[in-house]
């Protein structure tokens, strides 16, 4: 088995043992379980509501998943000094870095798949129709959440786990807001402050890019193409990511 | 070959919002013989850690070079055959003893029955073959000590490097420990631990470095440092000795606590010791006991340490 391996299956090994993510994943079924009763106090959208919050919970609970438990893994094993011995065996810092990335990754798959297994039962239970829109909204919010985790282990190589929570939300947030950057940069006219907030729109992870929930509740097509694309572009931000991430981790001490 | 070799190796961590310059290493050169025992003394803070670090790669140099089996620190690969056991563990809890070791094992590339194998001697070792299926976080502090110590020799590795071993521990895990280090010296791997504890040294090294302060002050075989025969004291114990016989044996230069009817003369010279019991002889006191003290690590530990505080 190589090294990756390793220490991925090792991470996914450390999650299934770890409690909380039980608890999270267990509030996300329940969320998406109660969307039936929900749906109960509208007419005629019933099913619009169950598919709407079973895909938000999916989203959420992943996010939630994604951030807290991503930096528990890096910056838990610099704080508990778990690395160490890590750091000591011929394993280059680069391939212990991709290899808890690799293991999360394996967690947030598992995870999604649980919830949607879920919500399609969900779906099935009220007798509406499964469509496969549903499951295309799913893959990219599982592409979210690569990009996520992929800003949560940076952060983590060289900040504390608290600031790198905070930094990690933040980016989530400023993430779906990106477009609204592009728009207020407009309007400023040639100016430094257009300059700075083009150069945000470009440098932060253009997270709406991902959302296609709307469209998949609502019938309207989505695209082979933009599935395509916006894979490319989450897969192309997280890799620059993982490669600033080993840079950092590859320089730094641990005291 | 030298098992290590380091030369000049300096580190320096920029403190604070000040960027203050602390020098916690400092231009540190020594060199490690195969099969031996070296023990690396020094207080809390004298840069032992630091010196481990620089070997393992956890922290990067300011200055220096070392080498490990005579290929530089620098190379990843050389890890394959070094043992490692960081000071105060902390391991994976969520691991049972067995899958730990696994783990281990396999990032040094190990997999199927030999690993396996190795994993039953490494338990048996550290007596705790019965501890197997435990989750780490159920073991208390000796235990983890020797799973972590299972740890690093899971690679069967030449080096072995070991950051406080006998730290925390009882009297018992403490002798589990020196056994354990004992057996591995039989084994014809070389061993570089660091501790203040001094007993354990004295019993087990073959050479000691000493450090203080970042600076290496003395490196030695312990009967070349602290001597063999020097006596630098001698206590002698008397019963009823007669005032007269007092005045005169602190007149020679003895200090005398009194207890009760017995009398305690403690002697700078060796020398004067005839002269004293002379003295208990004249003047009708009874020897109670008469003790050399010899030069200890810990005397020669405290002048160096002293020395460096002063200047």
């Amino acid at each position: 088995m190589n090294r990756i391996t390793v220490i991925a299956l090792n991470t996914f090994r450390e999650t299934l043992r770890d409690k909380i993510l039980y608890n999270l994943v267990f509030f996300g079924l329940l969320l998406i379980g109660s969307s039936i009763l929900l749906s109960t106090l509208t007419i005629g959208e019933q099913v619009k509501i169950i598919e709407d919050i079973g895909l938000a919970s999916i989203n959420l609970f992943g996010v939630i998943i994604a951030i807290f438990v991503g930096i528990g893994l890096v910056s838990k094993e610099i704080e508990k000094r778990t690395i160490f011995t890590i750091i000591a065996k011929p394993v280059p810092r680069y391939l212990f870095l991709l290899g808890k990335y690799s293991g999360l990754a394996l967690t947030l798959l598992v995870n999604v798949g649980i919830m949607a297994a879920g919500f399609f039962l969900t779906i099935l239970v009220s007798k509406a129709g499964l469509h496969l829109a549903l499951l295309k909204a799913i893959g990219l919010i599982f592409m979210e959440l690569l990009v996520i985790t992929a800003v949560a282990v940076m952060f983590s190589t060289f900040t504390t786990p608290t600031l790198s929570a905070t930094f990690t939300l933040a980016i989530y947030v400023i993430g779906h807001l990106t477009d609204d950057l592009k728009v207020l940069g407009a309007k400023m006219g040639e100016s430094l402050t257009k300059t700075i907030l083009d150069g945000l729109y470009y440098l932060l992870p253009n997270l709406d890019y991902f959302n296609v929930k709307g469209q998949a509740v609502h019938g309207l097509p989505i695209e082979p193409s933009y599935l395509v694309s916006a894979a490319t572009y989450g897969i192309a931000y997280s890799t620059m990511l993982l490669i600033l991430a080993c840079l950092i981790f590859q320089r730094r001490d641990f005291k | 070959m030298k098992p290590l070799r380091i030369a000049g190796l300096t580190k320096e961590f920029r403190l604070g919002l000040g960027r203050q310059r602390v020098v916690a290493l400092d231009r540190l050169d020594l060199e490690v013989e195969p099969g031996e025992i070296f023990g690396f003394l020094g207080h809390n803070g004298a840069g032992k850690t630091t010196t481990i670090k620089l070997l393992l790669g956890l922290l990067f140099p300011t200055a220096g070079r070392a080498w490990i089996l005579e290929r530089p620190i620098e190379e990843v690969a050389v890890k394959q055959h070094v043992g490692f056991l960081p000071e105060s563990p902390y391991f994976y809890e969520y691991l049972t003893a067995e899958e730990f070791l696994t783990f281990y094992g396999q990032l040094f590339g190990l997999g199927g029955q030999s690993l396996a194998k190795k994993i039953d001697e490494l338990l048996a070792m550290v007596s705790l073959a019965d501890a197997r299926h435990l989750p780490l976080r159920k073991f208390s502090k000796g235990m983890l000590q020797r799973i972590g110590l299972a740890q690093a020799l899971v690679n069967d590795p030449q080096v072995v490097i070991l950051d406080e071993p006998m730290s925390g521990l009882d009297p018992i895990g403490r002798r589990d420990v020196r056994d354990i280090i004992l057996h591995l010296k039989d084994e014809g791997k070389t061993i570089f631990f660091s501790t203040h504890i001094l007993p354990d040294v004295e019993m087990i090294c073959d050479r000691v470095g000493i450090l203080v302060k970042g600076q290496l002050r003395a490196v030695g075989a312990v009967h070349e440092l602290v001597g063999t025969t020097a006596v630098t004291s001698v206590e002698i114990l008397v019963e009823r000795l007669a005032e007269v016989g007092i005045r005169k044996a602190e007149e020679l230069g003895g200090k005398v606590v009194r207890r009760g009817d017995q009398v305690l003369i403690k002697l700078d010279d060796e020398h004067k010791v005839d002269q004293v019991l002379d003295l208990i002889r004249r003047h009708a006191g009874r020897l109670v006991s008469l003790v050399p003290h010899k030069r200890s690590l810990e005397d020669l530990f405290l002048k160096e340490t002293a020395e460096v505080g002063r200047t």
